[in-house]
């Protein structure tokens, strides 16, 4: 999980084509290319920036040097700082020396006449130093991190691009994993369903707002509408390739299972009826959806197990109660979910392969539903838990200790963990309507990802394979 | 048809008369002794039948100005803006049909039965407390609950088609417990007439 990736060991240079990433729903993802010619620096060996003390490195991070005075260079320029620095500070794998240290220091025009001696009194360990120049398509750009007691270029590389935040996350990325051993979000998705757009929901006289799909950045950004219903769209839950995303749709009358691949604009019927089939999630190879149905009308709900093309259909539970909110094992050998079979919601892990009772996993709560497998090297399940407000929890699968992440403010539920396990995403109501919010795995760092109209039930995707 | 035979047997009989007067006129052969009190013929009064009655054609009868059914001539989307199907009600994490809405239900299935041609959605719809995903579950339970208790007042189950909306369409947006008690309950579409 936290080998170093490939890309750091590539010689040099890493070019970024980019998409025109506004319909980043339409777009490919970018794609590696070929360095160019006569291109500088290349960095064959990657070192590491380390803190005297042992603890973590401290950085600084400029702002990026705009070479030419076109506003949109300034401004990419601003941007990849920024960015960068919300990309590691994500982490925590870095010190940050303050920004507002900064203006004491004079700024580099070049790498050549970066100030080391200033930035080693403010302790910095490290120095990212970066450069944007336009050029007939888009930006140049050139990072390098510097170790700023040597003076040497611990990581360095070169940028071609017309989207100055795809740089920088993936400058974060490169970083985290070449000095961190951290596979970084920076590059990842987010999927949830809103009724920001105030559309009614076709065939009936209640005033129902539609709900759709869309996309965003990890960070909120370059939120994309994905699908056009004038229905419910919800639940959305991104394939494991990060380039559909299955969700439950009301649009024949009953609720179904669809997917939609985003990148294709084409759409896959799961489930054909009997209605009322909701709450897929994919297996770890994506050649599979566990889904709960009440399909057969004796208002039970129960698991099934189907191929991504709607074949191979089979029962997984079967049992007089509700069986739902199905979530995978990393190692894909097991389902996770809620049963009411006791009385009340608790959560329960049972074989893929439908052998063996289930066996119950959460013991001190009155009513716990959603569970959310983490992907290695954690092994860990969220779920909800509702003791007169809904709120997350997180139980250590191994030791089977419970720590609470959020506390009572507004309804807190549908959390799901980022593709490194170190964050979530859940549904809050504490700033008023339905929004999502990250939050660290530790209860840390809770940031608003939504602002427009309700947001509900996220996913969290590596991004497009 | 009566009145033509009367008619046709009085043109009968004064066709016979004027043939008899016909006779009369011919010079007889040998007069015959008048026959001792022979009885004089038959005195008839030719004359022309009476016509028959008119025929009074059977007045139409124009009904008297039916009164419309508001239920049975609403369009289905103001049939469902003020529906004659009430809603019924569930206690709080439950699926159970208290009394109340037995009472509602039964009102439901007699507009049901008058209406037969009605075809309905069960809506089943949770309060905003419980789980997204659970109460997608929960509605579902409700939904059947309400359509079992109509099939079993006689309701052919082929009409009521079930659909839940867990917690996502609540008919109260607010936040207390009355808007709470509003948001739990089977809800009745009316999909076709």
């Amino acid at each position: 999980m936290f080998r170093t990736l490939t890309v750091t060991a590539m010689s040099g240079v890493l070019a970024v084509a980019v998409l025109g990433a506004r319909r980043g729903a339409q777009q490919p993802p970018p794609a590696s290319q070929p360095p160019p010619p006569g291109s500088q620096q290349p960095t064959d060996i990657t070192t590491t920036i380390t803190s005297e003390g042992g603890s973590i490195p401290r950085l600084a991070i400029p702002d990026f040097i705009a070479i030419g005075a076109e506003p949109d260079v300034v401004a990419a320029a601003k941007t990849l700082g920024q960015v960068l620095w919300d990309d590691l500070n994500f982490e925590h794998e870095f010190a940050f020396i303050p920004r507002d240290t900064y203006a004491s220091i004079p700024r580099a025009t070049s790498f050549a006449d970066v100030p080391f001696n200033r930035w080693r009194e403010l302790n910095a360990d490290g120095l990212v130093v970066g450069t944007v120049q336009k050029t007939a398509s888009g930006i140049r750009v050139e990072m390098r991190l510097y170790n700023s007691r040597t003076r040497q270029s611990a990581y360095g590389r070169e940028y071609i691009s017309t989207n100055p935040r795809l740089v920088a996350h993936t400058m974060a990325d490169e970083l985290h994993a070449s000095q961190r051993a951290l596979r970084g979000v920076a590059r990842t998705k987010l999927t949830f369903d809103s009724d920001r757009d105030g559309e009614r929901m076709s065939g009936t006289v209640e005033k129902r707002d539609n709900k759709e799909v869309y996309i965003s950045d990890y960070d909120g950004e370059n939120q994309t509408r994905v699908t056009v219903g004038r229905t419910l769209n919800i639940f959305p839950r991104w394939s494991p390739d990060g380039r559909s995303i299955a969700y439950t749709s009301y649009r024949r009358g009953g609720a179904n299972i669809f997917i939609s691949n985003i990148y294709q604009a084409t759409l896959d019927e799961v489930t054909k009826g009997p209605d009322e089939s909701w709450l897929a999630a994919w297996s770890p190879d994506g050649g599979r959806l566990c889904f709960a149905s009440s399909r057969e009308g004796n208002g039970n709900t129960n698991l099934f197990i189907v191929n991504r093309d709607g074949s191979g259909l089979r029962r997984l539970t079967n049992h007089p109660s509700i069986n739902t909110s199905p979530t995978w094992s990393p190692s894909g050998t097991q389902i996770a979910f809620t049963s009411d079979r006791t009385g009340a919601p608790q959560i329960y892990v049972m074989s893929v392969d439908g052998l063996g009772q289930p066996q119950r996993i959460t013991a001190g709560e009155g009513y716990a539903d959603k569970p959310t497998w983490s992907p290695a090297p954690y092994n860990e399940i969220a779920y909800t838990a509702r003791a007169g407000v809904n709120d997350i929890k997180v139980i250590d699968m191994a030791t089977r200790e419970v720590r609470q992440l959020t506390f009572g403010e507004g309804n807190n539920e549908s959390a799901v963990f980022s593709p490194n396990g170190r964050h979530l995403a859940f549904t809050s109501t504490r700033t008023g309507k339905k929004q999502i919010f990250t939050i660290a795995r530790t209860g840390k760092d809770v940031k608003q990802i939504t602002r427009s109209g309700n947001n509900e039930h996220p996913d969290w995707s590596r991004g497009p394979q | 048809m009566m009145k033509t035979a009367r008619w046709m047997a009085g043109v009968t009989v004064a066709a016979l008369m004027v043939a008899g007067a016909a006779c009369g006129k011919k010079p007889p052969l040998e007069q015959p002794a008048p026959p001792p009190n022979a009885p004089s013929p038959p005195l008839v009064i030719a004359r022309p039948p009476a016509p028959p009655e008119p025929i009074a054609e059977p007045a139409v009868a124009t009904p008297a100005p039916v009164r419309e059914d508001p239920i049975a001539s609403a369009s289905l989307d103001d049939l469902n803006r003020n529906s004659p199907l009430k809603p019924a009600f569930f206690d709080y994490d439950s699926s159970e049909l208290n009394a109340e809405a037995q009472r509602a239900l039964d009102e439901n299935a007699a507009v049901l039965k008058r209406f037969a041609s009605w075809t309905i959605t069960v809506e089943g719809h949770c309060d905003e407390r419980g789980t997204a995903e659970y109460n997608l579950a929960l509605g579902e339970r409700r939904a059947v609950a309400a359509r079992t208790y109509l099939v079993s007042l006689g309701i052919p189950v082929d009409r009521l088609r079930v659909v839940s909306y867990g917690k996502e369409f609540p008919f109260d947006p607010g936040h207390t417990e009355a808007a709470f008690a509003k948001n739990r309950r089977a809800h009745f579409v009316i999909t076709a007439k």
